[in-house]
């Protein structure tokens, strides 16, 4: 009898444990984010106090001379995330709608785990292709001093950011209901006329997110643009520097971090952009999620 | 004197949507016989049997009120060990639903869980099981096959004997043969007749015809109260209250 | 009547062919440069490639030590990654009950998935390497790599986790089982093929991941394989990335290979998923 009851308070004992274990592991994700937070506060916010702010904010780059200007790598990140968008935009919502709208489904099924297969390339792969094919290409073609220039970096990006926003794109068109298609076509319309005054509309904040994602995945890639964008940090005005190298927030970090002096200057508004960043991609992926979110709940209002 | 295997007294549960399903329902469940549940849908016959296990408390309800005795115990007392109490009352669904093991593996799992590691005391609780809800011919060949292979009407009877593999005190069951065929439906009302000898029985019928045939006793719900009680069938022959009547009779559903 | 209908007709077919071409330019590239590396790369991948140092500052021989560190990489974020996410998944699907904490968790989970890769180099380094005094070593790495894996994982989890019948919860906890029995016995062996390709897929992209090792833990070159979880290590895509921009007369075809190898490293890691999956889903009882 006693020996049962004993069982029975281990085998009680272990599921407490069990259960707060995985509860505690359920709260990771808020421990981590905060971590992150913390530490690039930490390590970054001394940069206000070193620097002053009218350096920081300058648009001169030179970390040997103690000029920590950080617009031109704020403009350099811009126009490559802009650049990108103007290649995956386009790309990516008409595959997405090719794929959902227009392919047969034997088509489909092929399109999709190529377009997949180039979402899981690493990024140091794609930075390689545009070093050794790309650039040289680019150079050549539009006559330039150097092809490693934010051009090479925006459609490498622009491919990054393609898979990203077909798969999710795709979704959206896919989840707009069949009836609104044949209700438009039983009034005369033709799947042309459907496709854009039907069915996009439709899809409209779910394509919106995906091109908010797309950015958030632009503006927070690496190695790729380190390798191909020339490393120039050179303020980026007009859409004409696409034709030369700059240099992303990105890119800075990564290729300076590795020779600072931790706990110098230079240490301290390296993680000053960091923290940047990581509010950037905050700001991004949280009001992508918004979206997704409100458009569920307008959903569910209307089929409740 | 009837003996009492289960006393309900004042029973009334509320959902968090605010759907009152159970309203002051007091009632008596006899050891050793087939006490039936019927009425049309959505009346809260679920709701109660739901309460007889405690599975109820991974519904979103919001309050219980009343008491709910079982041998003379508050099963309803937070205290309770529900997990003792599941292995006394078992429950069969609707919907047959064979866990994604083996026929065997389906009939063990509850033993296997209570800490029960003979193999021979597991082989004979399986073979228990099956003999009493009238399978052990069909599946003693194939124990090792997995479960979902059985037809509907086979499925449903293995969760009859996985429940009666763990040899509980009742037994409720949810409209247990309303997918299945009327071959399957005799094979389980058959067992239902020899299980009652030794285990309390809560039968939800699927239809009035069921209910009329099975029943010992028989309690008429209505929109979360219980409207009329009666012993053996005089609540299909005689009713006394003109809603059951109607309803016996088929005037509405 | 008749002449817009034809117009009609003439702009649908422009438009389909229009975005047809776009389709296309889309996926020839993909296709091409795939089969661009893999002409370029396979002649220079030989066993002594694959299992040889690097000699003449890496300009030959092997990349034997990228291999393993990649490998040890990868095996260090699951060794963290894989049993917190699986964990916070379950919680997420089986425990969590719809309240302002379960949103503060999904908010932090879709917070995680977006952080730069890069930024996550910065975290690791100043918590693992300077913080915690791990050094410049495979066990920071892991562990920043695993923090980067762990919202696909979760959600990949919890999503084969949801996907499992509530019935069969129903009836394991009606015949006596508490909820870890559940879990244990019924939705986990129900939801492993889902949860594997998500692992899998999470640990895909650590694998082929450079910024958030550039700084935790990848040595530029050694000269012999690391000897503990405390040592730096050599990694594929910094490796390639390390003879692809840092190292002058680089022959074309090490580079192509190592390409190579990264890539099947990686797109295998992916087919592997993909057959689990669609396995599983052959398999499936319900
Ligand atoms: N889990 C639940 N949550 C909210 N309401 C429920 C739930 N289960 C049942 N109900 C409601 O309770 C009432 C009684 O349902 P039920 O007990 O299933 O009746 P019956 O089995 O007699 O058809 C119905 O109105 C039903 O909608
Ligand atoms: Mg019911």
């Amino acid at each position: 009898m006693l020996a049962r009851e004993h069982m029975e308070k281990s085998k009680n004992f272990r599921e407490y444990a069990i259960t707060r274990l995985i509860r505690v592991s359920g709260y990771s994700a808020i421990v981590f984010v905060a971590l992150i937070f913390f530490f690039l506060l930490r390590e970054g916010i001394p940069a206000l106090a070193e620097v002053d702010l009218g350096t920081l904010f300058s648009t001169r780059w030179y970390p040997i001379e103690g000029l920590y200007g950080i617009l031109p790598l704020i403009t350099g990140s811009l126009i490559v995330t802009v650049g990108a968008m103007l290649v995956a935009v386009p790309f990516g919502i008409g595959t997405a709608v090719f794929m959902s709208e227009i392919a047969p489904r034997w088509l489909r099924e092929v399109l999709k785990p190529l377009v997949e297969l180039l979402g899981g390339l690493p990024s140091v792969v794609l930075g390689f292709l545009g070093i050794l094919l790309l650039s040289p290409y680019l150079r050549v073609l539009l006559d330039l001093p150097t092809g490693l220039t934010a051009l090479a970096g925006a459609i490498l990006l622009g491919g990054i950011a393609v898979p990203t926003i077909v798969s999710i794109a795709e979704d959206a068109l896919d989840a707009v209901p069949t009836s609104y298609r044949e209700g438009a076509w039983a009034l005369g319309a033709t799947r042309w006329q459907t496709i854009w005054r039907v069915t996009l509309p439709a899809a409209r904040s779910g394509i919106l997110t995906a091109v908010m994602l797309g950015i958030g995945r632009t503006i927070g890639e690496t190695m790729t643009v380190m390798m191909v964008t020339g490393n120039a940090p050179v303020l980026a005005v007009h859409l004409n520097s696409l034709f030369s190298p700059v240099r992303t927030m990105t890119a800075t970090i990564a290729a300076e971090m590795g020779e600072v002096a931790s706990g110098s200057n230079h240490y301290h508004v390296l993680f000053f952009i960091g923290m940047v960043l990581f509010l950037i991609s905050l700001a991004v992926n949280l009001s992508a999620a918004a979206i997704v979110f409100r458009s569920k709940k307008r959903a569910e209002r209307v089929l409740s | 004197m009837v003996e009492n295997k289960i006393v309900i007294e004042d029973l009334s549960l509320s959902y968090t949507d605010g759907t009152e399903s159970l309203h002051e329902i007091s009632l008596n469940i006899p050891v050793n016989a087939i006490s039936v549940l019927f009425g049309p849908a959505g009346g809260g016959k679920s709701s109660l049997l739901r309460c007889l296990n405690r599975l109820n408390d991974l519904a979103d309800v919001r309050t219980v009120a009343g008491r709910i005795l079982l041998d003379g115990v508050d099963i309803l007392d937070p205290a309770t060990d529900v997990i003792a109490l599941r292995r006394r009352v078992g429950m069969v669904f609707a919907r047959p639903v064979v866990l994604p093991l083996s026929i065997r593996g389906n009939l063990t799992y509850g033993l296997e869980l209570a800490g029960e590691k003979r193999r021979s005391r597991l082989d004979e609780a399986a073979e228990r099981g099956l003999k009493l809800a009238a399978l052990w011919d069909e599946v003693k060949e194939r124990l090792d096959d997995p479960a979902i292979a059985l037809s509907g009407g086979q499925q449903q009877r293995l969760c009859l004997a996985r429940v009666l593999a763990q040899q509980p005190e009742v037994i409720l069951l949810d409209e247990p043969t309303s997918g299945l065929d009327p071959i399957s439906t005799s094979k389980v009302e058959g067992a239902l007749q020899e299980l009652k000898r030794e285990y309390t029985i809560v039968l939800v019928p699927h239809s009035v015809q069921q209910a009329a045939r099975t029943a010992d006793y028989a309690a008429f719900f209505l929109q979360g109260g219980l409207i009329e009680y009666g012993v053996d069938k005089e609540l299909f022959t005689h009713p006394k209250k003109q809603r059951t009547e109607d309803y016996v009779e088929g005037r509405f559903g | 009547m008749k002449k817009t209908f034809l117009n009609r007709d003439l702009i649908q077919r422009l438009g389909f062919s229009m975005i047809s071409l776009v389709a296309l330019f889309t996926v020839v590239p993909i296709v091409g440069v795939m089969i661009y590396i893999i002409l370029q790369g396979a002649p220079a991948i030989s066993w002594e490639f694959l299992t040889a140092m690097p000699r003449d500052g890496m300009r030959a021989g092997g990349i034997w030590p990228a291999i393993v560190g990649t490998f040890y990489l990868t095996v260090g974020t699951a060794v963290f990654s894989v049993p917190l996410g699986i964990a916070a998944a379950i919680y997420l699907s089986e425990y969590a009950s719809e309240n302002w904490l379960t949103r503060t968790i999904r908010i932090a989970i879709i917070s995680l998935a977006g952080i730069p890769s890069v930024v996550y180099g910065l975290f690791g380094l100043g918590l693992f390497v300077l913080f915690l005094q791990f050094g410049t070593s495979i066990l920071a790495a892991s562990l920043t790599l695993s923090i980067m894996t762990l919202p696909v994982i979760i959600s990949a989890s919890e999503e084969a986790l949801r996907s499992v019948p509530q019935a069969f919860r129903t009836v394991s906890i009606s015949l006596g089982g508490t909820r870890w029995q559940t879990i244990r016995r019924i939705v986990l062996p129900q939801a492993l093929p889902g949860i594997i390709t998500g692992v899998i897929l999470g640990l895909e992209r650590a694998a082929g991941e450079t910024a958030p090792i550039l700084f935790t833990g990848a040595a530029f070159f050694l000269p012999r394989l690391p000897g503990s979880p405390l040592d730096a290590t050599m990694a594929l895509p910094y490796h390639l990335f390390v003879i692809s921009t840092q190292v002058p007369e680089m022959p074309f075809q090490i580079q192509y290979g190592t390409a190579l190898v990264l890539i099947i490293f990686v797109l295998g890691m992916n087919l592997v998923a993909t057959v689990i999956r669609s396995r599983a889903r052959a398999k499936r009882q319900w």
